[in-house]
């Protein structure tokens, strides 16, 4: 919203006071001004009234005409203008030579062969309206050589406040509001707002109008005719037109300027639309045409104004076409009214239509405004155009009222909420500043919220902090740290694992985290030929891209992978994010947190990598639970499984994820010829199982033992059994020290490390556990190679 | 024979002069005081000798034994200096000069700002708290004072679920679950609740450079007997300037949030112009940075604490902002891309 400062002096006197200073106090205390603040008239000097003395056809041009003007001074000045709207007699505003308009300085100028001593201007060219037509013509009283500035507010402050930062405020949706928030930050006063006394009217017929629905919270009326003024005041046009709205005719005028001014929309009918005012909802839906000639569908939850039984206009958000006021209207009825603030929004968002109406009494308007809206109305009206008469009473109906706020707080409680000490003299004027009734008797405050406040937006004490403190101001704060007593924090579990899973990948495996959405990504499943699968969506999605949550982060990896075969020969990724695994029984999404990693290379063959992604887990179970790590064949059920080589994954005996090869189809989508292996592991799953205490083994005096042993197999496991079960305590450690294939066969080599705590062993009994162990895997089939 | 003995030794010092390799010094070892070296046989020769010639000549020839070892060892020393030296001098300088192989991981970005954030917290004696990314209209809504049509959810294009459950819009909605969790503690033992709870939010909006509908936020409270907008102020100046590693001046201004009474937006003065004014802090000199206020009343009663007994603040951290602005990142949407290019740059940050 648009700001003009000569409209906030009308209602504070703020002179002798930095304005640009103030406007930053109101940006901390009130609401934030944006940074650009225009200097309005501050780019335009030397401009005089002129009255054309004599206008010659130019002889070469049609459009352009040679003038003679008279500034005051003692000879008149020879002008080429193009203006249409040029005539002898005419006042016009005129740009001396040496006068300043934006970046130009006015000087002698050769114009078609003749030279032109100055300019008369339009209103745009001054800056104070978009009307280029033609010259602004002056009043004919104005002596010839006034300076403009001196005639018409052109110099003004105007800043912008963002709309947003209103919303918990409806009083501040028009200059005076805001004028009240620069009197409690100067400490000046606040003017009442100028007014006519409506008690005149009293003996006038009433308007025929009713409230018939509880949505309409007050509905003020008021007949007037004979409005002949088409044109508005000038320094009323300039100020809308600095406010951002186009100046539209004098009726119109009025009606947003009092919105501007009081924040409080209103609207005019031609009284021959609204003999019999009702405003009520329909049974049933149709179509209405607005006044910008658009078609919308009402319905049976919208609010509508209505003549009998004919709708003229939705209720806080536009008028209709019928009921506009047209060429040859000369009584209007006035409407001035509040209603539901929710109504009015669900209106708005179900028409997708916002107008300048509508978002103020979205905000909750104070239904006390309305009569006084109309009562400056007529003021208005009557100052610019004595001849308007009114022709009815002030028929004013009030089917909702908000209660009286009113409470008490203490003194303590502003010290203990703000910290600091601030003195009671700081909150009597302040909230009395601010429109609050305010008293105070030993250590107890008395507070009224005043109507304009108490729509919502302060109903209890910790409100009235805000107020005190806002305007005391927050960079007077002393600010202090607080005393506690001290207690252990514990680190949440899975937030901690979490941490030490993503410091062994990145610092021991070199692997890369990556963040991607909760969403199935749709069209790059697609590509790699991964099936979205069923699961909770987000309701009403336009794009279908962002609507089916993830199960798994697996084939959105496998996306991400895609994406960057260019990087590197060989990477891995891994992300800790969330899935949905469905509904739970009780209807609620059952989030789940996985750690996905997803290694891939163009080097190494599947196994390998394999290999490496299991001894990664391995690693991670180790190192955060002491736990072994255990593999069990599963079936596949996701499309990009690759059936052989998926293995459920145990930490120690909890299966807590799996470890699979991607599906060769998918695979070859991604990369023609690279290995690409997964695992996803649930993090709560693996947070949650038990930590495996150390225990210090004390390392044995006597010398260890080592024996090699090659068999002929693929699979150790066997091998790893047969010599736990037969070693007993003798074993110390197994390690696989080669695994090679030749014409014989594929075969694995253990060394296996024999050690006592209390003596050395002899070769003899050693062998006892080989043979054994030899024995048992030959009974099995696998041959000791020789 | 003491002739003999002075030709000896001058043919032992040519020899020994000569000598440039342990090799040859052993040869000449042997040459002269080996089994049948010179020397020995020089012994061999007194068996003819009577006993004085014999002790006489046997003393001349022990002294003479003696300086020829003695003269070997340290020929010998010599040239094992000599070798080392040679040896040492012949290592080749190496190239230095040749780039370094990391082949080092990356964290996210967001992790690494995260992280630093959870240090501090943890630092002032905060409880680090993870949410459900997956939360209900009572967890983000209402039990935050913001009623069904409530403007404030006009502000917050939300992501309703088929099953009516939502994607949080902010990590607010952490804040109810979060009192209940410790409230008993609050009431009971006199243990403030002093909390941050870090999180990804989702809100429906379209995305661009700066937009994303998918960002993270850390959330901090802090609830006790005395809580006040002066303590609020200290713990957000405090926690800033460890964040930005520098004494950042802190300005607060209206803010409206319906969770908090009285709500602030924070600015903090610009790092780029140091309040100056620059493109960066659009010539204001200040960014905004977040949002804070005391928690309002309807939102601790809704959490089981009595507001009359207890007061707190809360406050809002936008994460992704932090990491755009720590590390330059332009585009937000870089940070979901999965571009290695772009987050293998993201290493320890210490």
């Amino acid at each position: 919203m648009l700001l003009s400062m000569n409209w906030i002096c009308d209602y504070v006197d703020l002179s002798g006071l930095d304005k640009l200073a103030l406007i930053q106090r109101f940006s901390l205390s009130t609401a934030e001004v944006e940074n650009e603040i225009f200097m309005k008239g501050s780019d335009l000097s030397g401009i005089v009234v002129a009255e054309i003395k004599s206008v010659e056809e130019h002889p070469e041009s049609r459009k352009l005409h040679l003038l003679k003007v008279d500034i005051g001074e003692a000879e008149l000045v020879d002008v080429v203008c193009g203006a249409p709207n040029v005539a002898v007699g005419l006042k016009v505003p005129f740009a001396k030579l040496g006068a300043q308009i934006g970046d130009i300085t006015i000087a002698p100028r050769k114009l078609a062969g003749f030279t032109s001593n100055g300019m008369c201007c339009s209103e745009k060219e001054l800056g104070i309206s978009d009307n280029n037509d033609g010259l602004m013509i002056l009043d004919p009283a104005f002596a010839v050589g006034t300076d403009i500035k001196t005639l018409f507010d052109i110099d003004d402050i105007i800043f912008e406040v963002d709309n947003k930062s209103l919303t918990n405020r409806p009083d501040l949706w028009g200059h005076y509001g805001i004028a009240r928030e620069f009197a409690a930050i100067s400490g000046r006063k606040l003017k009442p707002l100028d007014c006519a006394d409506l008690t005149e009217y009293d003996n006038l017929p009433a308007v025929d109008m009713k409230i018939e629905d509880s949505l309409c919270q007050r509905y003020s009326c008021l007949q007037v005719e004979n409005i002949t003024r088409k044109v508005s005041p000038v320094n009323m046009r300039i100020r809308l037109y600095y406010c951002g709205m186009r100046s539209i005719n004098f009726l119109t005028d009025i009606t947003n300027y009092i919105m501007l001014e009081m924040g409080q929309p209103m609207h005019a009918f031609d009284s021959r639309k609204v003999e019999k005012l009702r405003i009520k909802r329909y049974d049933h839906k149709f179509s209405f045409k607005t006044l910008d000639g658009v078609e919308r569908n009402i319905d049976e939850d919208m609010l509508m104004i209505c003549n009998g039984d004919i709708p003229v206009c939705i209720a806080g958000v536009m008028g209709g076409l019928d009921s506009e006021i047209v060429e040859d209207t000369t009584k209007l009825t006035l409407e001035c009214a509040t209603f539901d603030a929710v109504s009015v929004r669900k209106t708005t968002v179900r028409l997708a239509h916002r107008t300048d109406a509508s978002q103020r009494y979205e905000k909750c308007l104070d239904p006390e405004m309305t009569t006084t809206a109309v009562a400056r109305f007529v003021k208005i009206m009557k100052d610019a155009d004595p001849d308007a008469k009114v022709v009815s009473s002030l028929t004013d109906e009030q089917a909702y009222k908000y209660p009286i706020i009113t409470f008490t707080f203490d003194r303590s409680f502003v010290n203990r909420y703000t910290g600091i000490e601030i003195s009671d003299e700081h909150i009597l004027t302040t909230l009395s500043a601010l429109g609050f009734g305010i008293s105070l008797e030993g250590t107890t405050f008395t507070v009224t919220v005043p109507s304009w406040r108490c729509t919502k937006d302060v109903t209890m004490k910790a409100d009235i902090i805000e107020e005190i403190t806002r305007i005391y101001g927050y960079d007077n704060f002393d600010i202090n740290t607080v005393y506690a007593p001290s207690y252990p924090i514990r680190a949440d579990i899975r937030k901690s694992v979490e941490e030490q899973i993503k410091d062994l990948l990145v610092k021991r495996f070199s692997c890369h985290e990556l963040h991607s959405y909760i969403w199935t990504y749709n069209d790059e499943y697609k590509e790699l030929g991964i099936e979205v699968e069923d699961n909770v969506k987000i309701a009403g999605a336009a794009n279908p891209n962002i609507e089916t949550l993830r199960k798994t982060i697996i084939p959105t990896q496998l996306c991400q992978v895609k994406y960057n075969t260019a990087y590197a020969p060989e990477f891995g990724v891994f992300e800790i994010g969330c899935v949905v695994d469905g509904l739970r029984e009780d209807g609620l999404c059952n989030e789940k947190k996985k750690l996905a990693i997803t290694l891939y290379s163009k080097t190494e063959s599947v196994e390998t990598v394999y290999g490496k992604l299991c001894n990664m887990l391995a690693v991670l179970f180790d190192d955060i639970k002491h736990a072994p790590i255990k593999f069990v064949k599963k079936e596949a059920t996701h499309s990009y499984q690759h059936p052989r080589n998926l293995n459920a994954v145990f930490c120690g005996e909890t299966e807590i994820g799996e470890i699979g090869v991607v599906y060769p189809t998918v695979s070859k989508k991604i990369d023609k010829k690279a290995s690409i292996v997964y695992a996803e592991i649930d993090v709560a799953d693996f947070a949650n199982c038990d930590k495996i205490a150390l225990v210090y083994d004390e390392p044995s005096k006597y010398p260890e033992m080592d024996i090699d042993l090659t068999f002929k197999t693929d699979i150790y496991a066997p091998i790893g059994e047969s010599i736990k079960a037969h070693g007993g305590a003798l074993v110390k450690n197994i390690k696989v020290t080669d695994r090679y294939a030749d014409e014989a066969g594929k075969s694995i080599t253990v060394r296996i490390t024999f050690a006592d705590k209390t003596r050395t062993l002899t070769r003899d009994e050693v062998m006892v556990v080989a043979n054994k162990v030899i024995a048992d895997l030959t009974g099995k089939g696998i041959a000791l190679k020789a | 024979m003491s002739q003999n003995i002075a030709e000896l030794k001058q043919e032992f010092a040519a020899k020994l002069a000569a000598a440039e390799s342990m090799q040859t010094l052993e040869e000449i070892r042997v040459d002269f005081l080996g089994k049948k070296g010179s020397v020995t046989e020089l012994l061999k020769s007194m068996k003819d000798m009577s006993p004085e010639e014999k002790k006489a000549f046997g003393q001349e020839v022990n002294v003479l034994k003696n300086e020829l070892a003695q003269a070997i060892t340290e020929k010998g020393e010599e040239l094992r200096r000599a070798e080392l030296e040679r040896e040492v001098a012949s290592m080749p300088e190496f190239d230095v000069s040749m780039p370094s192989v990391l082949d080092r991981g990356s964290f996210h970005p967001i992790t690494l700002v995260q992280r630093e954030c959870e240090t501090i917290f943890k630092s002032m004696g905060f409880h680090v708290e993870d949410y459900a990314e997956i939360v209900s209209d009572y967890e983000c809504f209402e039990a935050l004072n913001i009623p069904k049509h409530h403007p404030a959810r006009d502000m917050q294009d939300t992501y309703y679920l088929t099953n009516g459950q939502l994607l949080k819009t902010h990590t607010s909605a952490a804040q109810n679950a979060i009192y209940k969790k410790y409230r008993d503690d609050l009431v009971n033992n006199g243990v403030p609740i002093k909390a941050i709870f870090p999180g990804r939010c989702f809100r429906n909006e379209a995305t661009d450079a700066c937009h994303e509908n998918t960002f993270f936020q850390m959330e901090g409270v802090m609830v006790d007997k005395d809580i006040s907008i002066s303590n609020l102020i200290f713990f957000m100046k405090t926690m800033l300037s460890e964040v930005f590693k520098r004494d950042v001046k802190v300005r607060l201004r209206p803010g409206f949030f319906p969770f908090v009474e009285p709500g602030f937006e924070l600015d903090i003065s610009c790092a780029i112009c140091g309040g100056e004014g620059c493109p960066s802090c659009k010539h204001s000199g200040w960014l905004e940075l977040c949002p804070c206020g005391m928690i309002h009343p309807e939102v601790l009663k809704a959490g089981g604490i009595d507001p009359e007994e207890y007061t707190g603040f809360a406050f809002g951290l936008g994460l992704t902002r932090l990491a755009m602005m720590r590390y330059g990142v332009k585009d937000i949407r870089d940070l979901n891309s999965g571009s290695l290019k772009v987050l293998s740059q993201f290493t320890e940050d210490k």
